[in-house]
């Protein structure tokens, strides 16, 4: 049996770590509430650009961008969200295992695909495989603006728009609830089911100056919304996953206290006992 | 007198929404004026101010990155960054100005001219924006 001191050291360094554990909860129950909000605030503007681009995308046959149509695949990008921080269970290395899965089940060439990577950790997992990352973003804010990742969004849409990538997918978190988050991938572009869903009959627009036009400035800042609203809902995820991770840390370490706590009881009923054992026994032998 | 209902948006949330007689907006080929009952119509816009004419008191708001939606009686910018006066935070707009104006004349590589040039745009578009306002 451990000594008592032994114990008593390993019940005080548990409660240290349990207050630092039940802190980091409570810090990301609030970060996720403004998380929340966050995706909650660019629901509109995603709601309306969608009924935009696919009231124009769907109303005219002669609606052709290089965006909407499927060319050759001759590059993948995968465009992959993580964060900069672990200690979020199991956030990060799920998403991290389905990108690398399905890449190497797709894939047998590196020439043959490219990753854009958000969040430390992800890029020192593709880092540390060799796996070429073609754009990363690390240090993000806990709520990002759309501002800090404006310039990566547009570089990742520019990489289409000049044929350098065939195809763009996104892996992230699904935000469902504060205890369940899933990997969600997307292939963002190019946009191929913009006409389904949009029959509803939306009103045929004029454009100004005309369609080519509208669609070259709509799309790319289409894909560019759809990779934000991403970001957001995976920040969500983030938080939720960290908070329950950190929630059941501290449970664990209230077990854990609990049971030292019996076992130091123990060890210190133990003693005494010998002790009044051996006083006993010391007596009697005098007598 | 008729009236439009204009909304804006942007990714970062709704910025404005009200009932104004008139819109009028820079659009790629030159100015616009929406009044109530106007056709459908989609417009990209260029980084400048767009001007909402109510019944006794005018908005305007610095949009940069949009374009405008509009239905008979209704009026939706979605931009990328739109502002009303009372948010623009004019130091930061001042050195963003002076900091793109250094790099225009620095001369690099042609990515980060571009950058420079549309973030000079943007500057000065929120500094006009104040400057009207006074």
């Amino acid at each position: 049996m451990a000594s008592l001191r032994g114990i008593q050291t390993r019940i005080s360094s548990t409660k240290k770590t349990k207050q630092i554990t039940k802190a980091m909860q409570m810090v990301s129950g609030s970060k996720l509430n403004k998380a929340e909000n966050n995706a909650k605030a660019f629901v509109p503007y995603s709601e309306k650009i969608q009924e935009v681009v696919t009231g124009i995308a769907g109303s005219g046959e002669d609606a052709e961008h290089p965006m909407l149509q499927q060319r050759d695949v001759k590059k993948t990008a995968y465009f992959v969200i993580t964060s900069d921080k672990g200690l979020a269970g199991p956030y990060n290395s799920n998403v991290l295992r389905a990108v690398y899965r399905t890449i190497q089940e797709r894939h047998t060439s590196q020439d043959e695909y490219t990753v854009i990577v958000v969040g430390r950790v992800g890029r020192d997992f593709f880092k540390k495989r060799d796996i070429p990352i073609s754009n990363e973003i690390i240090g993000l804010s806990d709520q990002p603006d759309f501002t800090d990742i404006k310039d990566l969004t547009s570089e990742t849409v520019q990489l289409y728009t000049d044929e350098e990538i065939d195809e763009l997918i996104i892996f992230y978190n699904h935000y469902i609830s504060a205890i369940s988050q899933e990997v969600s991938s997307k292939k963002l572009l190019p946009l191929t089911n913009l006409s389904e869903g949009s029959s509803m009959a939306v009103s045929s627009y004029e454009y100004e100056p005309n369609q080519e036009e509208i669609l070259n400035v709509l799309l790319p800042q289409y894909a560019e919304s759809l990779i934000y609203g991403a970001l957001l809902d995976s920040k969500a995820s983030e938080h939720a996953s960290r908070m329950t991770a950190m929630q059941s840390a501290t449970d664990n370490a209230n077990d854990l206290i609990d049971d030292l706590s019996l076992q130091y009881n123990r060890a210190r009923q133990a003693a005494i006992t010998q002790e009044i054992t051996e006083i006993v026994g010391g007596a009697a032998a005098q007598e | 007198m008729k009236t439009l209902t204009v909304s804006v948006v942007t990714p970062d949330g709704p910025v404005l929404e009200d009932t104004f007689e008139m819109v009028s907006c820079k659009a790629e080929n030159g100015e616009l004026g929406i009044l109530p009952g106007h056709i459908p119509l989609v417009a990209p816009l260029t980084i400048s101010a767009v001007r909402l004419k109510g019944n006794n008191h005018t908005e305007r708001i610095a949009v940069s990155g949009g374009f405008l939606e509009v239905r008979p009686d209704k009026v939706t910018i979605l931009a990328q960054s739109a502002e009303k006066p009372s948010d623009i935070n004019v130091e930061r707009a001042r050195k963003a100005k002076e900091r793109a104006e250094r790099r225009l004349q620095a001369k690099q590589d042609d990515i980060d001219f571009r950058r420079a040039e549309y973030s000079l745009r943007r500057a000065i578009n929120r500094l006009e924006v104040i400057e009207e306002k006074r």
